[in-house]
């Protein structure tokens, strides 16, 4: 009885399904942007270590600073990183003086002794503060267009770091026939819709000039402010790959104690008479 | 308890006899985890992920209970008081990548011990009942894994939520009110995280009780074994400690370097990138997909699109990803044969690898979009991942001729060290 039920339920689901199948679909709208939409270029990165495999590896913290350079003085026009907070630069090699300087070049939100909103000086327990206030304030000043927070940015896409660094650098004049692209638009086959508001932030060499003579290129510019985007999306990266090497060296010998233990346990059984 | 020739606990000490006499803790340990569990001395290392699941348990609950001290279930602050967790708690970011990967884990073990049962026909008499305790657990494992993915109250969280509470509102007159009912309103808000909160603390203590039901029901006839023989004398078996304690130990270090290594080298490398912006009821993503652990079941959703009998392609959908898995509530009664083992059922056997190709397809084609070729695909797949137990399996059973079995499980454990005859083996002192 129950096999007789299962076997009618059975033919239902296929018989109904396979029709499915068959039947005709019509085929999908071709879909430009998916053709011409590209996967982030493979870069070699200091933080995944020997081999690019991402086990071991460390931040090159003179690039981070880089890094932080570009963000302050290209990025930060438009965009926050919200999540990160001035003490947090220490990991960067700051010292805290400079920690504190940097902190009071922003303004945060604050209450006066008469209970009315002000602005003061941020202090390293502080987080980098909003670019705009909300997100309808943004777009309003942005042509509509929504500059999204970078805390989280390299987290948030797939391959994140190798995104951001395909975005920055992947801006193109040469835009293929066909396509049709708003004029407020830059045409970039990285981003997921390929038009995107974002007009090319590293726009030439020299833009920004590095205090520890590394060439000032766009390329440059890119790697290093990716890097510093990865840092501010992971800032424990480094300590999560030195606890995770301890842990398996710990777990490896561990395994291998016990493997010796369940080979004497087991050699009574197993021995071949 | 199983068989007679299991060792009794004999307290030795004062205190221990004092305790044995008043609350006899120590010898239903000693019975269910210890020397007096006589075990069939041929399990291989796919019977260790019973094991294995009940320490992924464990992970969870404790990563689990130390996350809920830090985290807020509030819509406004969900998602910054995990980034809190990340940056700020001492840490926070060990404890919250071993529960996100934790998760993934716990279905890779438990997928890997369900098709170990599968295999070994575990869920054949006398074992029935292990085989629906488990199923079970599986489905209470789906609730609880799918409301924690919503906490975090990313992108992927606020759109999963919003697709598989509409999945009820397929049903006709009752759909929408299962729906709102679920949300606690007519989308995902703060009513939805905070009753999502609330169950996926209480679940897991569930899943520990039905998991003790499940290993009470496995100690009434013993485990199975890779013969599917039924143990016959004390010549087949070995007390579960220290023999399968030691075994069991090692695949748990095993188990823990592949876990360290996601945990530590790519902590992300299972998850969707969306999960890291915060939700926008305003913004759809692109594609909506659930954590690969879901990807087959989604892709049974998906495969049906054509209004059939009068009756919508969605809620069909709907009803088949239900019944796929309700449909293993009666496995042990569609498969009819006597015989447990795949490796005695060679065209089971054949069948078996074909499902689990079928599987592990119907998985790919859940985490693609709904595009062709993969709606078709996932079609043809569907079909059969039904066919198979429900109208193949219950024939090939009937009618497929097994190999001869061996005489007891020594015999056959025998044949494998290459010694013939019964001279006596693993006779503990009595």
């Amino acid at each position: 009885m129950i096999r007789l039920g299962a076997l009618a339920v059975g033919l239902l689901f296929v018989i109904n399904v396979l029709w499915g199948a068959i039947a005709p679909r019509e085929d999908a709208a071709p879909d430009m942007a998916k053709q011409l939409h590209k996967h982030p270029k493979h870069m070699e990165w200091a933080h995944n270590g020997p081999g690019n495999i991402g086990i071991l590896g460390t931040f090159d913290r003179a690039q981070l600073q880089r890094g932080f350079q570009v963000y302050k003085e290209v990025c930060s026009a438009c965009h926050s990183i919200n999540r990160v907070a001035f003490r947090d630069l220490a990991d960067l090699g700051f010292n805290e003086a400079q920690i504190k300087a940097i902190a009071a070049e922003y303004e945060v939100a604050a209450i006066d002794s008469a209970g009315e909103p002000t602005t003061r000086k941020a202090t390293p327990a502080d987080k980098f503060p909003l670019v705009y206030a909300n997100e309808a304030a943004a777009r309003a000043a942005q042509n509509g267009a929504y500059p999204p927070d970078l805390s989280l940015m390299t987290k948030a896409r797939h391959d994140g770091t190798n995104y951001v660094y395909s975005l920055l650098t992947g801006y193109s004049d040469d835009i293929p026939k066909g396509w049709v692209k708003p004029d407020t638009s830059y045409y970039n086959p990285y981003f997921h819709s390929i038009n995107i508001a974002m007009p090319p932030p590293l726009a030439a060499d020299g833009q920004v000039t590095y205090a520890d003579g590394t060439p000032g290129t766009v390329d440059q510019y890119a790697k290093d402010v990716a890097t510093f985007l990865t840092w501010t999306a992971e800032p424990k990266l480094e300590n999560r790959k030195e606890t995770g090497v301890a842990a398996i060296l710990f777990l490896i010998v561990m395994t291998f104690l016990g493997y010796l233990s369940y080979r004497k346990v087991w050699a009574d059984i197993k021995k071949p008479a | 308890m199983s068989f007679p020739w299991a060792k009794q606990y004999q307290p030795t000490s004062a205190v221990g006899k004092w305790m044995d006499e008043r609350l006899p803790l120590p010898r239903f340990i000693f019975g269910a985890l210890g020397p007096g569990y006589p075990t069939p001395k041929n399990l291989n290392a796919f019977y260790n992920f019973g094991v294995l699941a009940g320490v992924a348990l464990v992970i969870q609950i404790i990563t689990g209970v130390v996350l809920a001290m830090h985290f807020a279930a509030d819509t406004r602050v969900a998602f910054d008081s995990v980034e809190h967790i990340m940056r700020d708690v001492n840490g926070g970011w060990m404890i919250r990548y071993m529960h996100a990967v934790g998760a993934s884990f716990f279905f890779g073990v438990v997928y890997i011990h369900i098709f170990r049962g599968l295999y070994y026909g575990s869920y054949k008499p006398p074992r029935e009942m292990i085989w629906m305790l488990g199923l079970v657990i599986f489905l209470l494992m789906m609730a609880t894994a799918f409301m924690g993915y919503v906490l975090v109250w990313g992108q992927m969280s606020f759109w999963g939520a919003q697709v598989i509470t509409g999945l009820f509102s397929a049903f006709p007159v009752v759909g929408t009110y299962i729906q709102t009912l679920l949300l606690g309103g007519f989308s995902p808000d703060n009513a939805t995280l905070n009753r999502f909160f609330s169950l996926h603390y209480l679940l897991p203590f569930v899943i520990f009780g039905v998991i003790v039901l499940h290993v009470w029901a496995l100690h009434i006839p013993g485990s199975n074994n890779p013969t599917g023989l039924d143990v016959k004398t004390e010549a087949d078996t070995v007390p579960f400690h220290p023999y399968y304690t030691a075994k069991d130990f090692v695949g748990l270090g095993i188990y823990l370097i592949v876990f360290s290594a996601f945990v530590f080298f790519m902590p992300n490398s299972l998850g969707e990138p969306d999960n890291y912006i915060p939700a926008n009821p305003l913004s759809t993503p692109a594609h909506i997909v659930p954590e690969w652990y879901f990807w087959p079941f989604y892709a049974i959703l998906r495969a049906f699109t054509t209004d059939f009998l009068g009756v919508p392609a969605k809620l069909w959908g709907v009803l088949a990803m239900f019944a796929s898995i309700l449909l293993l509530f009666l496995l042990p009664w569609l498969d009819q044969s006597p015989v447990r083992s795949n490796n005695y059922r060679p065209v089971s056997r054949l069948l078996f690898w074909v499902f689990v190709a079928v599987g592990l397809l119907l998985g790919v084609c859940g985490g693609k979009p709904a595009e062709e070729p993969w709606v078709r695909l996932s079609q043809i797949l569907t079909a059969y991942y039904f066919a198979h137990f429900l109208i193949i399996l219950p024939i090939v059973s009937k009618l497929e001729k097994t190999k001869p079995l061996p005489g007891s499980i020594s015999e056959a454990v025998l044949g494998k060290y290459g010694k013939a005859g019964g001279a006596p083996i693993a006779q503990p002192a009595e």
